[in-house]
């Protein structure tokens, strides 16, 4: 059995399960997808991605995700230098709670973010005589995505942040740079193609959320509802031609922001090796 | 030398200290602005939404939690969880092993479109991995009509959900399999294969022992997103209480209808689980570093043996 080409034994049976394996569960559905998309005619695929509250829709998850990313890239920076660089007690266990949201269900997210900031509840109380209102508001649909996010960015940055080379940072300080130019001029510039990398992982991921979004958002149509939500409306209405091309539309945006981050990170390593 | 370290250092005084390393260091004020930032963050967004759940589920006494855990609806929705994980976490190791021995082993055609097809799932909306199987296999799907006729049920009932939670699971076991195996490499794969082993010898006796935390990594990780999975299964699901409810679709019923301490008893033991694999998955991550050094350093004492032994 094993060619010349394959040394080891086994290529038969595992290539031929993991292509079985991914046809009937990814390839296939995936074609059901685009065919039902189409089955309703191109008028109907248009009239449903253009209707006023798939539209609004986009604003929300598309648009408040991209806030997110930016909070995200900011405080994940600031996570991930201190645990590369400083000392300092519970550091630890800081570094091992950035990936609760990984592990953490959706629904208990979503149910304990609601708890937290709804009008008469832990921080919601006092929010709420300033004016602030978080649940039930577009800023709810903000703090969900801010938490499913997060620990992308710290997860991109940490290895290219301990690969920094020490030397380049002791020459700048010698030739009289200050603290900020260096951190301007010498560590920011690597760092960058990762940065970027975990902010839009961390916004590809809040496009596509459900579970921690739909408690605190109250889905209130044009507000707070995520596109896909809409697409849950449209298979409560039998409508699946109208579901599959919300869905595609996802798909294809998905696909767009993924490609970037790919090109982001091929972009990263090439400037890793050149330094 | 002691003293020239106590020249520098003084004992008791921080400013020296902070001028000493200044150069290649931050000033000791924005080092405590940025930790402070990052600690205020990680309250507000990650330990007071894990600290809510815990007093959600205990507000009303120890009373209510025991009787929420004898509550049919909610041990039933504790069985799909298990069920639907127990078919979900197997399948996809199983199928994590083949495809990573495929990828890391072997040149193919087509090798690119395979890993991409894997990733895809950790992209894609959870909701889209529910409204595929709908498309397929719901009512009004491709299959739906044959389906009908023949009176299986796969859309609102166990199969679909399973399949749902396999696909948004599918990337985990084999995604962290995939880098381990092609930094090992083949050669004792090889050497066993010219020692005379079989193919599922090398597998059982060098491969598994050689990738076994990664392994562990992997189906942790997998089993955590399983039991959690929310958007795709509730696609798929009637969610009907006490029969095709996960328990994330059982906070989900509770929640909605203001059951709130029973919502957060059921959330607190998802929780615990969470915690159980930031856990795990943490000291899987500290095993993997030392057997990575303890390996760098058996490499290192086999280079360097045959110069200090003159006999070889």
């Amino acid at each position: 059995m094993a060619s010349k080409r394959h040394i080891l034994p086994g290529f038969g049976i595992s290539m031929g399960w993991s292509v079985t394996w991914v046809s009937l569960l990814v390839l296939l559905p995936l074609a059901a997808l685009l065919g039902k998309s189409a089955s309703g005619g191109w008028e109907h695929f248009w009239e449903t991605i253009t209707d006023p509250e798939v539209v609004a829709s986009y604003r929300v998850s598309f648009g408040i995700s991209f806030l997110a990313a930016l909070i995200n890239g900011v405080f994940g920076f600031f996570a991930a230098w201190i645990f590369a660089r400083y000392e300092f007690p519970g550091r630890r266990l800081l570094e091992a709670a950035t990936d609760l949201p990984f592990a953490l269900p959706t629904a208990v997210a979503g149910i304990a973010l609601t708890a937290l900031y709804s009008p008469n509840e832990w921080i919601g109380k006092h929010l709420e005589p300033l004016g602030i209102k978080i649940a039930f508001a577009p800023a709810g649909v903000l703090v969900a995505m801010i938490f499913i996010g997060f620990p992308f960015v710290v997860r991109a940055l940490q290895p290219v942040i301990a690969d920094l080379p020490a030397d380049v940072e002791e020459a700048a300080a010698c030739l009289g740079a200050t603290r900020w130019e260096t951190i301007r001029r010498v560590v920011l510039p690597p760092l960058l193609p990762a940065l970027l990398t975990g902010a839009i992982m961390s916004y590809g991921r809040a496009v596509g959320e459900y579970g921690s979004i739909v408690f605190i958002s109250g889905n209130i149509p044009y507000k707070t509802e995520i596109t896909p939500l809409m697409i849950f409306q449209k298979l409560e209405q039998y409508d699946y031609p109208g579901a599959a091309a919300i869905g595609v539309t996802m798909l294809a945006a998905s696909l767009v922001i993924v490609a970037i981050g790919n090109r982001l990170q091929a972009w990263g390593n090439r400037f890793r090796k050149e330094a | 030398m002691a003293s020239f370290i106590d020249f520098r250092n003084p004992p008791g005084s921080d400013r020296r200290a902070d001028t000493a390393v200044r150069a290649t260091a931050e000033p000791l004020w924005i080092r405590r602005i940025l930790i402070g930032s990052v600690l205020a963050f990680f309250i507000l967004f990650l330990f007071l939404p894990l600290t809510v759940v815990f007093q959600g589920a205990l507000a009303k006494g120890f009373g209510v939690i025991a009787n929420a855990f004898q509550d049919h609806d909610i041990l039933h929705s504790i069985q799909m969880t298990l069920v639907v994980a127990l078919i979900a976490v197997p399948a996809n190791t199983a199928f994590g092993v083949a495809a990573a021995w495929a990828i890391t082993r072997y040149r193919f055609m087509g090798r690119g479109l395979l890993l991409a097809l894997i990733d895809l799932p950790l992209w894609v909306s959870p909701v889209i991995g529910g409204l595929i199987y709908v498309l397929l296999y719901g009512r009004r799907g491709y299959f739906g009509p044959w389906l009908t006729a023949h009176d299986i049920k796969i859309i609102f009932a166990l199969p679909g959900m399973a399949m749902a939670t396999i696909f948004v699971t599918l990337p985990f076991v084999a995604r962290s399999l995939i880098p381990l195996m092609q930094a090992q490499g083949v050669e004792e794969e090889e050497a066993a294969l010219t020692l005379g082993a079989g193919g599922f010898q090398i597998l059982w006796r060098i491969t598994l022992p050689k990738i076994r935390w990664g392994l562990f990594y992997g189906v942790i990780l997998c089993n955590a997103r399983a039991m959690g999975e929310f958007g795709a299964v509730s696609v798929v699901s009637a969610k009907i209480s006490g029969r095709t409810n996960t328990m994330p679709l059982e906070i989900e019923r509770l929640y909605n209808d203001y059951l709130f301490p029973q919502a957060f008893a059921v959330a607190a033991a998802l929780a615990l689980l969470a915690l159980v694999t930031l856990v795990l998955k943490t000291l899987s991550e500290w095993e993997n570093a030392r057997q990575f050094e303890a390996s760098r350093r058996v490499s290192l004492e086999t280079t360097i043996e045959p110069l200090s032994s003159p006999l070889t």
